[in-house]
């Protein structure tokens, strides 16, 4: 029988998570930004695996599907908003968006 | 079995790293898909395979291709490569990286205290449909609402 | 019958709720006999209840309306207390009232304002009544109180004018200063004794405090500040005067009738204690000879009818005090009441003078008004001789038991006899002087006088107070069983050449008077003609300087205060809570960027920081 660590795969699933995370914060283009919380979830939905692997159940794919429902319908709606936004400022710079300055 | 475990994990942190930084974005999209796919094989070989199929085709197949159609819709490519360079300076790097290092410092710190093996037991689609036909059906339920709203909503704000 | 006292303070409470809520807009053909009405119902109760009272021959008789509040062992209730004394003062508010009152409505009767007027009166009437049939202190607080606040209000009624508004302030500012000093009297008695019902008070100091004890010298001080106050006596006389900015029949009710003698009555209600604290009670001696005098010189000096009479008020309390500080009780009371007649007369019988003249206050531009005025003429001449004493007018009486009183006094009685005789004296003088420059000699007067105002509801009560102010010295007071212990009753033996002089004493100031004024043999040009004189009289005209000395020893250096302190100190503290909340406003204000990358490190942080605490603790 085979055994890998159960932090390794938790770790991977970690640097995946602040990869990602290192996107959002960095990235100026809406369209990466939207790519990275892609990243981000798809880590978490990592993690989950992992967790399930190491008790053997189940559950823990059925969360993943979950999570992969969840990231569909964000795509959706968040390319939805790229498409309105680009239509209203010509740009896909989300900096143009700080009208919420205090 | 094991090894490649790894090597699909090194797989798939090389190719996210290549997402964050590139400029291209259709070439961005492409490392995405490198990376997914890498994941994907990462579930098989701990024993999910009916993740590893759903994460290429919905997360691969489907969600990428949805990028791409508004890559192509709003027109980005080759000639706003010299505007993401502008963007993209060395400086812009620190702060998050700093953050993302201090987190993944302290997850790394809590991680160190774990120390099991995990057997990997093969978990088919059998015992996964068996589960979300019985006692997640509800959720399951749930999920489609949770569809059918984001197809309502995208198709509403999309609109011109 | 009896209990029927609580309608007595009911009536006018209800004739004021009915004007007051009506908003003034009452036509006076209905708040007229509103206001004056609720009154005279009132003194029907009155005279009812004080036959049966007195023909019952008991002591006391007390009615509990309902407890009032009830705090620990501090319960006091709404409760009459009906003895001699508050018979005599519930007779004199409502039967005086009531015919000021009635005067009012002619007198009053073009005014715009007619109904917030009768508002005004029916409260103070009521609060007055609770004032005098307070069984407990705090019950005679209140009463003492709501006249204070209706004096002020009557005063600045024509509110239009500042100078009335001022007068009013100056009033309620004035008389603060002996309120809060029986205010704090009233924490002492209850701190010391446990209670303030006045019956309780007064046994209980008499058990407990020796005569001249600490506490009984204080409590009676304390109490003595209020009276004062009130009562418009040195040092705190100053707001009287000009208290007359308000109309005429205020200055009768009010301004001479019934509140400025709450301080007698004060006093009166409560001396047992003063009884206790013999230093006390001689200085209240010596403060209404002081204030009769000085007053009395003063009254001498000013030239508006109503300034007169003023000062004439203030020394005739200062008589009442007198007998107060002697031990003479009854006479006080007696004085009070008497006083109450005669100078209500006088001051209706000015204000109808003063309506017929168009509103002419200055006695110099008057002058042989005894054929135009009749019905003045001959209130005037009742009441003035009244007011000094002429012989079985009503003020005779009373004053004569007074002086009596105060000679009978050991030692300094002597002279505060003399000088309660030099204050009748001046009586005679100022009084007349008053009376022989109004309605005889040359006549100065700048409007025509078409005719006197007058008609049955102004001159019926001017016609009932003569016949009282000239027989009111036969009405015997029932206030016996009040003092009964400790009044100076050893019938002194009395010479007739004391009698003598204290009958012959008003009539050379009389006579003086009318050597000046009336027949012209002697001067006042020439008498003002050296330097000295001129100074006196402007000395005397603006009451002695006491008004210079407060400004300058109280209104000016509290003026300096608030001038150099006119950026509150205490409010610097939370002008700097302002400061630092808009510092803090301005720094946290910086981090709200707009940049949705900023919000999504932050968060991070606060993440790093929640993380960094798990692990940690």
């Amino acid at each position: 029988m085979e055994t890998i660590p159960v932090e390794h795969g938790l770790i991977l699933a970690g640097i995946l998570f602040c990869l990602g995370l290192i996107g959002v914060l960095t990235r100026r283009n809406i369209v990466f930004v939207l790519m990275s919380l892609e990243v981000m979830l798809n880590a978490s939905g990592l993690a989950f695996i992992v967790a399930a692997t190491r008790w053997g159940h189940a559950e823990g794919q059925v969360m993943f599907l979950m999570i992969l429902t969840l990231a569909a319908a964000e795509v959706a709606v968040g390319l939805g908003l790229i498409i309105q936004m680009f239509r209203r400022y010509q740009t896909v710079d989300i900096s143009v968006l700080s009208e919420m300055k205090g | 079995m094991i090894t490649l475990f790894y090597l699909a994990g090194a797989i798939a942190v090389i190719s996210t790293a290549a997402v964050i930084v590139q400029t291209n974005i259709v070439h961005a999209l492409l490392y995405l898909i490198l990376s997914l796919l890498a994941v994907a094989v990462v579930f098989y070989v701990l024993g999910a395979p009916f993740a590893a199929a759903l994460e290429a085709i919905v997360y691969a197949g489907a969600i990428l291709v949805l990028f791409l159609f508004v890559i192509m819709m709003l027109n980005l490519g080759q000639h706003t490569r010299e505007q993401e360079r502008s963007w993209l300076s060395a400086r812009m790097f620190v702060a998050p990286g700093i953050m993302s290092a201090l987190l993944l410092g302290q997850f790394l710190n809590v991680m160190s205290q774990i120390d099991q093996d995990m057997a990997i037991t093969r978990v088919g689609v059998m015992e996964v449909s068996a589960l979300l036909f019985g006692p997640y059906v509800l959720a399951v339920e749930l999920a489609s609402i949770l569809l059918l709203a984001g197809l309502v909503s995208a198709y509403h704000l999309a609109k011109k | 019958m009896l209990e029927l006292i609580w309608l007595l303070p009911t009536f006018p409470l209800l004739g004021f709720l009915a004007l007051v809520l009506t908003g003034g807009t009452l036509p006076k053909q209905i708040a007229g006999p509103i206001g004056a009405g609720s009154i005279g119902l009132s003194f029907a109760v009155a005279a009812l209840i004080a036959m049966e009272f007195v023909g019952s021959g008991e002591d006391y008789f007390v009615y509990e309306a309902w407890t009032w509040m009830s705090v620990g062992n501090f319960s006091p209730g709404v409760t009459f207390y009906l003895d001699g004394l508050s018979t005599v003062m519930m007779l004199v508010i409502t039967g005086v009232g009531f015919l000021i009152h009635l005067y009012a409505t002619g007198y009053m009767a073009d005014d715009p304002s007619f109904a917030r007027f009768f508002s005004y009166m029916n409260l103070f009437v009521a609060a007055m009544l609770m004032l005098v049939l307070g069984d407990n202190l705090v019950l005679l607080y209140l009463g003492w109180e709501g006249v204070g606040l209706c004096s002020y209000l009557l005063i600045g009624f024509w509110y239009t004018n500042p100078a009335n508004g001022y007068a009013a302030r100056k009033a309620f500012v004035v008389t603060r200063v002996g309120d809060t000093s029986m205010a704090i009297g009233l924490f002492l008695l209850f701190a010391q004794l446990g209670t303030l019902n006045i019956q309780d008070l007064m046994h209980a100091a008499e058990g407990e405090w020796e005569i001249g004890s600490g506490y009984a010298v204080a409590a009676a001080l304390l109490l003595l500040g209020g009276a004062v106050g009130k009562s418009a006596q040195l040092p705190l006389q100053t707001w009287l005067p000009d208290a007359m900015a308000g109309p005429t029949p205020i200055s009768a009710l009010i301004h001479a009738a019934t509140m400025v003698t709450a301080g007698v009555y004060l006093i009166a209600r409560t001396h047992i204690l003063f009884e206790l604290a013999p230093s006390v009670q001689l200085l209240v001696a010596w403060i209404g000879l002081a204030t009769l005098l000085i007053s009395g010189f003063t009254a001498m000096t000013q030239s508006d009818i109503k300034r007169v009479l003023a000062y004439s008020t203030v020394s005739q309390i200062g008589y009442m005090f007198l007998g107060l500080g002697v031990g003479a009780w009854s006479a006080s009371v007696f004085h009070l009441m008497t006083h109450a007649f005669f100078k209500a007369l006088l001051f209706l019988a000015s204000g109808t003078v003063i309506l017929s003249l168009h509103h002419e206050q200055n006695i110099f531009k008057m002058g042989a008004l005894r054929k135009a005025l009749p019905v003045s003429f001959a209130s005037f001449l009742i009441g003035s001789l009244a007011l000094t004493a002429f012989p079985f007018t009503s003020g005779y009486f009373s004053k004569d038991e007074i002086l009596l009183g105060a000679l009978a006094v050991e030692g300094v009685g002597t002279w505060l006899w003399l000088g309660g005789v030099i204050g009748a004296f001046f009586t005679g003088i100022y009084t007349f002087r008053l009376f022989f420059i109004v309605f005889f000699g040359e006549s100065n007067v700048e409007h025509h006088v078409d005719r006197e105002v007058g008609g049955w509801h102004m001159n019926g009560p001017l016609i009932i107070l003569m016949i009282l102010a000239l027989v009111g010295g036969f009405i015997h007071v029932p206030v016996e069983a009040v003092f009964s212990h400790g009044e100076a009753h050893d019938e002194h033996h009395v010479s007739g050449l004391i009698h003598g002089i204290m009958i012959a004493v008003p009539l050379i100031g009389i006579g003086i008077s009318y050597l000046f004024f009336m027949s012209k043999t002697f001067s006042v040009e020439k008498l003002m003609s050296s330097g000295l004189a001129q100074s006196l009289h402007k000395f005397w005209l603006g009451g002695w300087g006491f008004d210079t000395l407060y400004n300058a020893l109280i209104v000016a250096p509290f003026l300096f205060l608030a001038r150099i302190n006119r950026k509150d100190l205490v409010d610097s503290f939370y002008a700097l809570i302002v400061t630092l909340s808009q510092a803090a406003n301005g720094m946290i204000v910086k981090t709200q960027t707009g940049s949705l990358r900023w919000y999504a490190l932050t968060l991070v942080g606060g993440l790093v920081i929640i993380v960094t605490l798990g692990v940690l603790l």
